[in-house]
């Protein structure tokens, strides 16, 4: 299609940090379902500060779409702050674990050639079946399924992305300034998009 | 709000326990709460049972119907400036608030709704009258929060009632299981909310966004504000007309924004959008610098988005970030609540005037009025108008009533031609359009502003939605004007079947039952009429009634809003016919 917010669609990593509380999942959820938008993935995990929690959303969007998404995400009340970012500015991984025959495994040493090649690693080895884990991009843990899809396969799945933002200094000094009434300035723009048609102001 | 000085006596009282459902009734008290609009059922009983003893200091308006109870809790808080208090039980209680819900949240409406839920052992196991309220209400509340303890309970009010009025106001609901409600606690006082951690309800204000938007303006030749319902929510009607004077630009409102400068303002060029006036619209696209003030372009006021003030340099003052660049590109965002950057954008403009720009919209207003207005507002044959209802109302109110409209084309002309003196006097469903919405806003608005003559402007097919709440008056006694204009159609509906789809007029004809003598069941005298010469004293009598009156006034079955920016059509497209 020649939408012009078709072509510059990339995949974002939406970062976002929350207080604890029942029905902030439904309530991020229904940012993107109400606007038919698939959510590719979504961690949440504590951050490094106890109490406060950490969202990690994959979307594959226009960064025009994006921010309007993150606005919406920084609206709810108990969001303290939502960044987006693009792969390049992050380190990113998946998991991902992989279940395959182990006779398979033992009796063909090129199979434990191409696992040591894809950096997997066994996680649990039986009599009947063994477990590797690989964690990478999507294209590695991918590749890995295709290189195993010959030799029976039993399971596989894949982890949501966890990702960290490259310039972060994290969320510690930020949150105390949250507490006060008034906050400095700098901590409530988004320093992570400090041109001026990208920065807003919370 | 109290403030924490004020607070402080209650925190130095000692301890004492009492049951979650009186907690409530005491931080109500001190949230400043004089009246609450409800209907009560199991799940709620025990709130119901503390409110016995309070319903001398907290008036409660016993509704027909939940929706009926949510749209008056708007009414009471779009009249007032306060926010409205909602009672609903649980399941089929809750559910019939989400309407009103949904409506309050576009319109962005201060209230806290309380429902009672289950025990919370229950939760979760389809126990009677169950509903996941949090979830259905989540994505029409600002913020929602369940209550399974009594001790949450103070923190969880005040919480709600900084959220519903701060900021960007908006519906808020608590979700409170029966077992909290009887559980006794050592209440400790209430303390009201004053800050969020993760929570900024206002922007800060950039002082280099005051000095590009002020630079843009003082060099403009051709400027022009657009203002919305924001200005009331902030309170700034002085600081906007301060502004306007200041600056000398003409400006244009929304139907929500309507009354914040008074409609005779010379200043006051008229209404936007799909209805609007045709200077307005069709200057949009002429102006150099458009300033936005509270209002957030919604697409009945913008048309067809990639044709809309192109030209123009965009300045848009708004408390919320989400709706700057959402629909119109902005050059210079003035984030913050217009309360306080208009005084500071006012300081550093330049005094000036446009006579000739604002000639051109005289121009365009000395059309409409040729082609349409005058015969819309002063017919000498032919059979009633809505219009000429509108402006005999005006003579006979000057302007000083509260004019709670409903849904469709009585709304528009309502909307178009309603004379409006003050702030807070035109109340009507914007952002949802939910018919039904008129007749409990007005009891609300009422309530909310008891000195003020109420009239409720209503089409026939809306009436029937909510005239269940005519029990409502009944009971209460409270006095609202009930105008029912009535074309034996769903006009809006049918208007557009005629224009756009070759009159196949699909189930919009519909009758209705002898609305008078239905207030008459009721004890709510009323009166209908068909003819020209008995509209004024009609109106006069229903306006100098002591108590309610329902007035059904026969208009023209066929008649059409205009002008009209067809959907899908820029401003500039407007048509007069
Ligand atoms: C049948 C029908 C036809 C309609 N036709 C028209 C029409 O012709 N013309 C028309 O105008 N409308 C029309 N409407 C209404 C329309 O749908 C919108 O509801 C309306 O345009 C919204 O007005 P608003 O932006 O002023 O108000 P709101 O939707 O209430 O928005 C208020 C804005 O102000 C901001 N704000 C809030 N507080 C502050 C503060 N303190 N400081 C600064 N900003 C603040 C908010 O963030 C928001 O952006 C129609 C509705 C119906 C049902
Ligand atoms: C709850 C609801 N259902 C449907 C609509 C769609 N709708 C908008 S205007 C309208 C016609 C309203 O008819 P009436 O109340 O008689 O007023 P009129 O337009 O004739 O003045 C309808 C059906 C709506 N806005 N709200």
């Amino acid at each position: 299609m020649s939408n012009p917010q078709q072509i510059d669609r990339q995949e974002y990593n939406i970062t976002v940090y929350t207080e604890n509380h029942v029905g902030l999942l439904n309530r991020i959820a229904t940012i993107f379902s109400r606007r038919k938008m698939n959510i590719e993935s979504l961690n949440t995990s504590p951050s490094e500060i106890e109490g406060i929690h950490r969202f990690n959303i994959v979307i594959h969007e226009s960064e025009e779409v994006v921010r309007k998404l993150v606005k919406q995400i920084e609206k709810q009340v108990e969001v303290l702050k939502a960044y987006y970012n693009t792969n390049q500015d992050v380190i990113w991984q998946e998991m991902a674990l992989y279940k395959v025959p182990t006779d398979v495994i033992a009796e063909k040493a090129l199979v434990e050639r191409l696992l040591r090649e894809n950096g997997a690693r066994a996680v649990v080895i039986r009599k009947d079946y063994t477990v590797f884990e690989t964690t990478g991009h999507r294209e590695e843990t991918d590749n890995l399924i295709k290189v195993l899809q010959p030799y029976g396969l039993i399971e596989f799945v894949r982890s949501a992305r966890i990702a960290i933002i490259k310039d972060s200094e994290g969320f510690n000094r930020k949150l105390r300034e949250f507490e006060r009434a008034e906050p400095g300035e700098e901590v409530v723009e988004n320093e992570f998009l400090n041109s001026r048609d990208n920065v807003f102001t919370m | 709000m109290l403030t924490q000085e004020k607070q402080a006596p209650a925190l130095l009282e000692a301890t004492k326990t009492i049951a979650g459902s009186e907690a409530i009734m005491l931080g109500l008290l001190q949230e400043g709460v004089d009246t609450i609009f409800g209907y009560p059922g199991g799940a709620i009983m025990p709130i119901y049972d503390a409110l016995y003893d309070y319903r001398e200091q907290l008036h409660h308006v016993l509704v027909r119907h939940e929706q009926g109870g949510i749209h008056a809790a708007q009414g009471y808080a779009r009249s007032s400036g306060k926010t409205g208090v909602v009672f609903a039980t649980s399941g089929p209680g809750a559910t019939n608030l989400i309407t009103g819900l949904a409506d309050a949240m576009i319109d962005s409406t201060p209230l806290v709704c309380i429902t009672g839920q289950v025990f919370a052992h229950l939760l979760g196991t389809d126990a009677f009258q169950e509903a996941d309220v949090i979830s259905i209400s989540a994505p029409v509340t600002k913020w929602n929060y369940q209550v399974t303890e009594a001790d949450e309970l103070p923190e969880a009010l005040a919480k709600a009632f900084y959220i519903a009025k701060s900021g960007r106001p908006g519906p808020v609901l608590l979700d409170i299981t029966k077992n909290a409600q009887l559980q006794k606690f050592d209440f400790a006082g209430y303390v009201p909310c004053q800050h969020i951690r993760s929570y900024r309800p206002k922007p800060i204000v950039r002082k280099e966004y005051i000095r590009e938007a002020a630079e843009l303006i003082n060099n403009a030749q051709r400027p022009f504000v657009l203002w919305g319902q924001g200005v009331m929510l902030g309170s700034a009607e002085q600081e906007f007309k301060a502004f306007i004077e200041k600056s000398g630009i003409p400006a244009a409102w929304t139907i929500m924004g309507a009354g914040a400068l008074p409609s005779d303002h010379p200043l006051n060029v008229g209404m936007l959008g799909m209805h609007g006036n045709y200077g307005p619209n069709v200057l949009t696209n002429e102006c150099d610098v458009l300033i936005a003030i509270g209002m957030r372009f919604d697409d009945r006021v913008t048309g067809r988005l990639d044709k809309y003030a192109r030209q123009a340099k965009v300045i848009h003052l708004d408390i919320d970030p989400s709706e700057i660049d959402k629909n119109v590109q902005t050059t210079v965002p003035v984030w913050g609540d217009c309360k306080e950057t208009l005084p500071l954008l006012t300081e550093v403009i330049k005094e000036k005037h446009y006579p000739e720009w604002l000639q051109k919209f005289h121009t365009y207003r000395d059309t409409e009025v040729a082609e349409l207005i005058r015969d819309e507002l002063y017919p000498t044959s032919g059979e009633l108008t809505m219009g000429e209802v509108v402006q005999q109302l005006n003579e006979l109110t000057n302007g000083d009533a509260i004019i709670v409209t409903d849904v469709g084309q009585h709304q528009m002309v309502a909307c178009r031609y309603a004379k409006l003196n003050q702030t807070r006097s035109n109340i009507t469903s914007g952002g949802l359009g939910t018919m039904g919405f008129a007749l409990p806003a007005a009891i609300g608005a009422k309530y909310g502003a008891p000195d003020r003559t109420v009239v409720a402007v209503i089409g026939d097919g809306g009436f029937q939605m909510t005239l269940q709440e005519l029990g409502t008056i009944m009971q209460s006694g409270v006095d609202v004007k009930i105008l029912i204009l009535n074309n034996r159609f769903l006009g809006m509906v049918r208007q557009w079947q005629e224009l756009f789809n070759e009159r196949r007029y699909s189930f919009v004809d519909i009758t209705s039952p002898d609305f008078v003598k239905v207030a008459d069941g009721y004890g709510i005298p009323g009166k209908q009429i068909t003819e020209r010469d008995m509209l004024k004293d009609a109106l006069q009598e229903m306006l100098s009634h002591k108590g309610s009156f329902l007035l059904e006034v026969m208009v023209a079955k066929e008649n059409n809003v205009f002008p009209m920016v067809p959907q899908g059509c820029s401003v500039s497209e407007i048509r007069l016919k």
